[in-house]
């Protein structure tokens, strides 16, 4: 190949270099546009708000699964953790949501009294309110900042970055690696859920965090109107975390991260210093999937410590295997396709089968059935199933 | 010329055994040195020494003037101050252009951000065409690493070690597996790299260390036994009976 050939190769424009991701907009575009003009509040109403709900939900999904694809599937650290960032960002946000909430309630139900409430019994009837549950009624030094919207926006990147930067800086420090850096991270968000389980964690215990899908200062919006909104909200996180990622590894930067994961000591001995770039990784797909989780409880509408369990972060990755690993649409196609699955089986959209002698429960028989295909997809597409469209995709070419 | 790279007392040893036993060895700037010995003789591990990838039980290793301890750095600051290293095994990124085997290797920033935000230009793509030239490899760089052939992943490791621009290049049987024409393009290619830096090669063929023509090193269970021209080592007794008289 000429010199300016090879020139050009490089110096196309990145959209040019990456057609899949125009594609995966334009899809993602036209979805969002699609799913509004069929919603209650704004189109004929085909699609319900609780369809709507679990629409958007599954976009914050593919988000985190996007993360994981990175942070998996390009740099080879199987993160068994990153859905306790996840929950993380929905911590933070739902502070916010659920404090603000009350207060409006609180404020209602005191404008009665004779004499104007002051800001203690507003405080003290917001302890009792949100914090009665778990035999309180202090409201916790972490909540200091929870009236303050920016402020717990920022939370629901910086919590999970910090937490991210510091566990990871201990780990890849010391050159914990494969199987070992797993176990550690999921040791780390099973922490993280027991801590939550305790009433005095400051967070209501296993009750978690609720009535989130309430937005203050909303109040008249209908769920319908807001369903939509948030939706969008949704799809444009994901279109922009998805530019971000192809962005991310279409340069040398992805090249000296599928370096590591292929062969790490090499890049190391081609003077990169390999720490940073896992720190940086996974630090960055921490934040990612702290603001997926932050746009997904609000869609859910509770939050609890359950979330955070170890075995939501091996889903995270069975999903990423499934679609495909090492391909950000593959990251997608797993998490969308698996999660809305999911749902509709245990949600007794799939009816169960009788068998004369016994019934297959979808509720119970859904792992399984999960299971099987993974077992599936691994022994005969290991590339999973992005690898097929790779392969569909070649064979038009020729 | 002073000392490029001083080691001296170097000890290692694995469960007991000692792979390095006492090793002394330096190397002048831009001397071009073979070092041979049979099998388990401690070549690669002395490799390892010097990268940082295996840490001695006792010894010194430095670099240049005034001597700087490579002790104390990770593999990547080493590899940052300098040296580059080939190891036995070709090891190239095989899902991977040629291309882009390249770029990674060239001398530039290392950190995320630089990384993150470079785009090659024109000059860039000019040095990498270059170094494909020198290599052999031109008409290959849009092909993936993997598809190559074993010598030309072995040539693609010595160019990404041009392309880092070391003032030692460390390396560990290049012409391993290779047919007798490959072998004399590797010996030209590592003659040429000797012009202008240090390069230590650990090799076993005696007619490939012939044709490098230069000082020979021979290394036994560790330890230095003889060094020399190719000649004297030839004909010196412990040698023949460790290693040639075999
Ligand atoms: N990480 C290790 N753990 C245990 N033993 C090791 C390790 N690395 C090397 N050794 C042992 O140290 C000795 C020296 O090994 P080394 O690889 O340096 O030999 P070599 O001279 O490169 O041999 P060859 O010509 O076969 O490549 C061998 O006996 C080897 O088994
Ligand atoms: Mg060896």
């Amino acid at each position: 190949m000429s010199e300016t050939a090879l020139n050009t190769l490089q110096q196309r424009s990145f959209f040019l270099r990456n057609p899949s991701v125009l594609v995966f907009l334009a899809i993602l575009s036209l979805l969002t546009l699609g799913a509004t003009l069929m919603s209650e509040a704004f189109g004929i109403g085909l699609l319900s708000t609780s369809f709507i709900k679990t629409l958007g939900k599954t976009l914050c999904l593919c988000l985190i699964a996007i993360a994981m694809d990175l942070v998996w599937g390009y740099c080879g650290i199987l993160s068994l953790g990153h859905f306790a960032f996840f929950g993380l960002g929905g911590y933070m946000i739902g502070m916010w949501l659920m404090y603000e909430r009350t207060k409006d309630i609180v404020v209602e139900s005191l404008a009665g009294q004779a004499l104007p409430p002051t800001p203690e019994e507003i405080r003290d009837a917001i302890g009792t309110q949100i914090f009665g549950v778990v035999g309180g009624s202090e409201i916790p030094a972490i909540w200091y900042f929870a009236d303050s919207l920016a402020v717990q926006l920022a939370f629901v990147v910086l919590v999970p970055g910090v937490l991210a930067l510091g566990f990871g800086w201990l780990a890849f420090r010391s050159r914990v690696t494969g199987v070992y850096l797993s176990i550690l991270t999921q040791a780390m968000t099973l922490a993280l859920s027991l801590y939550l389980f305790q009433n005095d964690s400051g967070l209501r215990g296993n009750n978690g965090l609720s009535g989130l899908q309430n937005i203050p200062g909303l109040t008249l919006v209908p769920q319908a109107v807001i369903s939509v909104w948030f939706l969008w909200a949704s799809a444009l996180a994901l279109g922009l975390g998805y530019l971000l990622a192809a962005w991310v590894v279409s340069g040398k930067f992805g090249n000296v991260i599928r370096g590591i994961r292929d062969d790490e000591p090499r890049v190391r001995f081609l003077g990169y210093p390999v720490e940073t770039y896992k720190l940086f990784i996974f630090t960055l797909t921490a934040v990612i999937a702290g603001i997926a989780g932050a746009l997904y409880y609000p869609q859910a509408g509770i939050i609890n410590p359950a979330e955070l369990a170890p075995i939501a972060s091996i889903f995270l990755a069975v999903w990423v295997a499934i679609g495909g690993r090492g391909r950000l649409y593959g990251a997608v196609i797993g998490a969308a396709l698996v999660s809305l699955l999911s749902s509709a089986f245990t949600g007794g959209q799939v009816p169960d089968i009788p068998l004369g002698f016994a019934t297959i429960q979808w509720v119970d028989w859904w792992t399984v059935l999960l299971g099987f295909g993974f077992v599936l997809v691994t022994l005969f597409a290991p590339q999973g199933i992005g690898g097929l469209v790779d392969q569909l995709v070649r064979k038009g070419d020729r | 010329m002073g000392a490029l790279l001083e080691v001296s007392g170097v000890s290692v040893s694995f469960d007991g055994f000692k792979a390095i036993n006492n090793l002394s060895f330096s190397i002048d700037t831009g001397e071009l040195r073979a070092v041979i010995g049979p099998n388990g003789a401690g070549k690669t591990t002395f490799m390892d020494i010097v990268t940082g990838k295996t840490r001695p039980d006792s010894g010194k290793v430095e670099w240049g003037r005034p001597g700087r301890d490579l002790l104390r750095l990770s593999e990547s600051q080493i590899a940052r101050l300098g040296i580059g290293r080939k190891f036995q095994r070709p090891t190239v990124f095989v899902t991977q252009t040629v291309q882009d085997n390249l770029l990674m290797a060239l001398k530039k920033d290392r950190d995320p951000l630089s990384a993150l935000f470079y785009r090659a230009d024109a000059v860039d793509l000019g040095k990498v065409e270059e170094l494909a030239v020198e290599i052999g490899l031109q008409e290959h760089l849009p092909r993936l690493a993997g598809e190559l052939s074993h010598g030309q992943k072995q040539w693609l490791e010595i160019g990404m070690l041009l392309a880092q621009d070391p003032q030692l290049l460390l390396v560990d049987e290049p012409a391993a597996g290779m047919t007798p024409a490959e072998r004399e393009h590797t010996t030209d290619l590592l003659k040429r790299a000797a012009q202008t830096r240090a390069v230590v090669v650990v090799e076993h063929d005696m007619e490939f260390v012939r044709r490098l023509g230069c000082k020979v090193t021979v290394l036994h269970e560790g330890a230095v036994l003889a060094e020399g021209s190719l000649d004297a080592v030839t004909s010196n007794q412990d040698v023949i009976d460790v290693y040639l008289g075999r």
